[in-house]
């Protein structure tokens, strides 16, 4: 089973790597890019039927920092 | 006093830490990260810079799930004391010993170089050698040494004089020019400087000497 976990900065935090993004892009010509926010996205194999509170689990623990960062957990 | 200083897949200041800590007068025991405690006795555990397990994931973030870092909680709790440095304050953040975060430099870039420090308290083991208000040179080398906290912990850190050195120029971005933090009881303390890379003339200063001179000192009263 494939679960997916998205892990973003929190909202303002600030993110010089999405800042720099932001700026290469206005270099390139894309006008008008408010804001670029850069994050992670985990993967995981896990056995069939693992629940959706050992994933939170697995975030709180390690996937994520949530003195900064954020998560959001897609099970398919 | 006794030192241990823990070494992870990655670390490479390790040695360097020893040899502070043995110039100060400590005998010194090397610990691997896969030990799950500390020799008996040990007072004040190292916890280095380098990149421990290659920054995967975050800097520090695997290190502070290995088998040691449950004694390095156990240790700190006991009222033990911890130094970290560089990868090693970013180890004491994900370990929740700390407050805050070390986010990426703000100009995205590598900074190696001496830099000014302020010594902000002279009121813990580690800063004791200095007078508040010092400014002391001591080298940085990190691309990840952007101390990040929210308002209310920051208040708080200010609150109970608990940030040790701040930036007179800050380098990467850190809140409030933040270059090393205490925690609670003034015996963690993390910082991105190195001040074991300061303890020789060969080093090009030694501004780093007071701080495990006036540990050894504390550590062997105590």
């Amino acid at each position: 089973m494939k679960v997916r976990v998205d892990v973003m900065l929190k909202n303002g935090v600030l993110d010089p790597q999405g800042e720099a993004v932001r700026h290469a892009l206005g270099s390139l010509g894309f006008d008008g890019v408010e804001g670029v926010r850069q994050g992670k996205v985990i993967e995981l194999d896990v056995a069939d039927g693992t629940d959706e509170a050992t994933i939170k689990d697995m975030c709180e623990k390690l996937l994520a920092n949530t003195v900064i960062e954020s998560y959001a957990i897609h099970m398919d | 006093m006794k030192a241990a200083v823990i070494v992870f897949p990655g670390s490479n200041c390790d040695r360097d830490m020893a040899v502070a800590f043995e110039r100060a007068g400590a005998s010194v025991t090397m610990v691997w990260h896969k030990d799950t405690e500390f020799p008996n006795d040990v007072d004040i555990v190292g916890v280095p810079g380098g990149f421990s397990f290659g920054d995967y994931l975050r800097c520090g973030a695997i290190a502070a799930k290995s088998p040691i870092s449950a004694s390095l909680k156990a240790h700190a709790k006991r009222g033990g004391y911890v130094l970290g440095v560089c990868n090693g304050f970013q180890v004491l953040t994900e370990t929740g010993l700390l407050p805050g975060a070390l986010m990426r430099n703000a100009n995205l870039k590598f900074i190696c170089k001496p830099v000014d420090l302020k010594v902000e308290t002279s009121r813990s083991d580690f800063t004791s050698g200095y007078n508040a208000g010092d400014v002391i040179s001591v080298p940085v080398a990190h691309h990840d040494g952007n101390y990040s906290v929210d308002d209310e912990t920051l208040a708080t850190l200010r609150g109970e004089d608990r940030i040790a050195f701040t930036y007179t120029s800050n380098p990467n971005g850190s809140t409030a020019d933040i270059a090393g933090v205490l925690s609670e009881n003034r015996r963690v303390l993390g910082m991105m400087p190195h001040p074991e890379r300061a303890v020789d003339v060969a080093h090009g200063g030694t501004d780093g000497v007071a701080m495990f001179r006036s540990l050894a000192d504390g550590l062997v009263s105590a």
